[in-house]
């Protein structure tokens, strides 16, 4: 990576009146990294990236790009595209103009105009619907258009507000591959803020999760995915069955969780629901549901310390509703968390 | 089904009424006798040409013309910016500007007419030309900052932001991305404006001066005095000439779906 500080937030906070939307967050993106913003909605994620754009401006703290320091740069003049979550088509322009807007203020015209819009739209595989009008689109095209429409401008940094929530399984597939082969060609430097933790893990080179307006966690999408480092973003990342250590015993909200094992020193411990291994050891549960997912069933096991989630491959025997089933915990498959 | 029927003649009552009137007036326009009756007597349409032989009225429709077009222009000068602030602003005062905007739809005509001219027209001595564009163009306003109120919310405002991300200004958003996309809805407000005002009767009664007077009170007081049909004559020519505006505005811009 050629610039590992091409884009830094140094304490970047943002207020409204006495509620926090973004508290002192560090951060620092390197040039042509695609980065994921991931986090429920109100923990800061759609605001950061709207102070990165300049749409809203920071209470405290600064933000970096290319070496320069563009806390107080307004927004038309960052170099930084945002592709709106609903796209933002101007709807009385063409395909052509919408693409062309950007182009025509920078003072483009003429041929040097008509070749970077063609360009863009072939880029896209849209060079045949330059004539048409946004509503005439389907909600993919219109994605396209309005990824085309930030592209030309060659921004610094391409900012995507929850690209795939829009589109259906398909789409999402297509656009997904969309945007890699854009990133590896162009070389930009893209941000995109989603709450769909699938999304992050495939798309992004690192993922920031966060959290009440500060960062949760950054690493790879397999450190994020294999070690969370609190309940929060093991809960995120689909560990079903969450724990928490304390006086050196496992438990379950205010429930112990008979484990007859040495814990090790952390804050708690995580098991996704495959983990979980049933038909015999230590712990005993009812099962309460049970239901066939393709290649796996998965199960509720109602327990004196709660519910449980486990799942087995669906060859196994099926344990029927009712019965009860011995399982195990093993230690060994759990995410140590840091943090509670 | 056992309501199609009450259901049928209630309807034809309805159009029977809000009809009726205007299919007299229209048939009486071309009577050919020398007062208004209806049914006319035999057919001519000499009261027709005669309208355009009256000085008052020629005078008079002018000046209904001049206070229609400037005063819905004025209008939606003051009201498009005042629309948009609204919609795109968290305003302090919005909702009581919001409801200061439409107070002349709600404040009976004649009331404001009379106040106009008690305390602004009498004591201050402002020109009842004046006066009277002053408040055609008062009377316009909440329909101006309502239809673009209306055609705003439709608009997303991301599209602005997009737009200033592209390298745009404020100013240049709201005229190369706002302004086009709410054409429509002005094009409606000023069509809808301009009728409110041409046809406004209350306020122009109590404002109307010697030499200074609308269409309508015109047609009010030549009816006074002349008891011929023109006046028949000229209401079915205006009444075509607003369903002629509105039905083009329908034809070419839907304006039915900004109203």
């Amino acid at each position: 990576m050629s610039d590992p500080t091409y884009l830094t937030l140094e304490g970047l906070t943002l207020r409204y009146g006495d509620t926090v939307a973004v508290e002192g967050l560090d951060l620092a993106i390197g040039k042509g990294e695609l980065v994921a913003l991931l986090g429920p909605s109100g923990c800061g994620k759609t605001t950061t990236m709207r102070a990165i754009a300049g749409l809203l401006a920071p209470s405290a703290g600064a933000i970096r790009l290319d070496g320069a320091d563009i806390t107080r740069v307004a927004a038309n003049r960052r170099q930084v595209g945002l592709v709106f979550q609903s796209y933002a088509l101007f709807p009385h322009l063409t395909v052509f103009d919408n693409v062309g807007f950007g182009l025509r203020l920078k003072g483009l015209r003429g041929t040097a105009l008509r070749d970077k819009i063609e360009a863009g739209l072939t880029s896209v595989g849209l060079a045949a619907y330059a004539g048409r009008k946004p509503p005439e689109l389907s909600g993919g095209q219109q994605q396209r258009v309005a990824l085309a429409r930030s592209m030309v401008m060659e921004p610094k940094v391409l900012l995507l507000d929850e690209p795939l929530s829009n589109l259906d399984a398909r789409l999402r597939l297509d656009m997904r591959t969309e945007l890699q082969r854009v990133q590896a060609q162009t070389g930009v430097t893209m941000i995109f803020v989603t709450h769909d933790q699938a999304e992050a893990l495939a798309l992004a080179d690192r993922i920031v999760v966060m959290r009440g307006g500060r960062i949760e966690q950054i690493g790879a999408p397999e450190d994020i995915y294999n070690r969370p480092v609190s309940r929060f973003v093991a809960d995120f990342v689909g560990f079903e069955n969450i724990f928490s250590i304390r006086d050196g015993k496992l438990w379950a909200g205010e429930a112990v969780v008979p484990l007859p094992a040495a814990l090790p020193a952390v804050a708690g411990l995580a098991f996704r629901p495959r983990s979980v291994v049933l038909g015999a050891g230590p712990l005993n549960g009812v099962v309460r549901g049970a239901s066939f997912a393709g290649g796996t069933r998965e199960y509720v096991l109602d327990t004196p310390f709660g519910p449980i989630k486990a799942e087995a491959d669906a060859g196994l025997p099926v344990h029927e509703p009712g019965a009860n089933v011995a399982f195990d915990l093993p230690i060994g498959q759990a995410a140590p968390l840091k943090a509670d | 089904m056992s309501l199609r029927f009450p259901a049928a003649l209630v309807l034809s009552l309805v159009i029977l009424f809000l009809i009726g009137p205007f299919l007299i007036i229209v048939a009486a326009s071309f009577s050919a006798g020398d007062t208004l009756a209806f049914p006319p007597q035999g057919f001519s349409l000499k009261w027709i040409a005669k309208v355009f032989t009256v000085e008052s009225f020629r005078q008079s429709f002018v000046t209904s013309m001049i206070l229609a077009v400037g005063g819905t222009l004025v209008a939606l000068a003051l009201g498009v910016p005042a629309a948009y602030a609204m919609s795109r602003y968290r305003l302090p005062f919005a909702e009581t500007v919001r409801t200061i905007v439409s107070a002349p739809v709600i404040v009976p005509g004649i009331i404001v007419g009379l106040a106009l001219l008690r305390y602004v027209v009498v004591p201050m001595g402002v020109p009842i030309t004046l006066a009277l564009f002053l408040a055609h163009t008062a009377l316009v306003l909440p329909y101006a900052v309502r239809v673009v109120s209306a055609s705003l919310a439709n608009l997303r405002s991301d599209i602005e932001e997009a737009a200033i991300l592209l390298g745009s200004s404020r100013l240049g958003a709201f005229f190369d991305i706002v302004l086009p996309n709410i054409r429509g809805g002005i094009l409606a407000a000023f069509i809808l404006g301009f009728v409110t005002s041409f046809n406004q009767v209350p306020v122009s009664l109590f404002l109307s001066g010697p030499g200074v007077r609308t269409l309508p009170v015109d047609m009010l007081g030549y009816m006074e005095i002349v008891f011929d049909p023109s006046v028949a004559a000229l209401s079915s020519l205006l009444a075509f000439l607003s369903m002629g505006i509105v039905l083009a505005a329908e034809r070419f811009l839907g304006f039915s779906r900004y109203v």
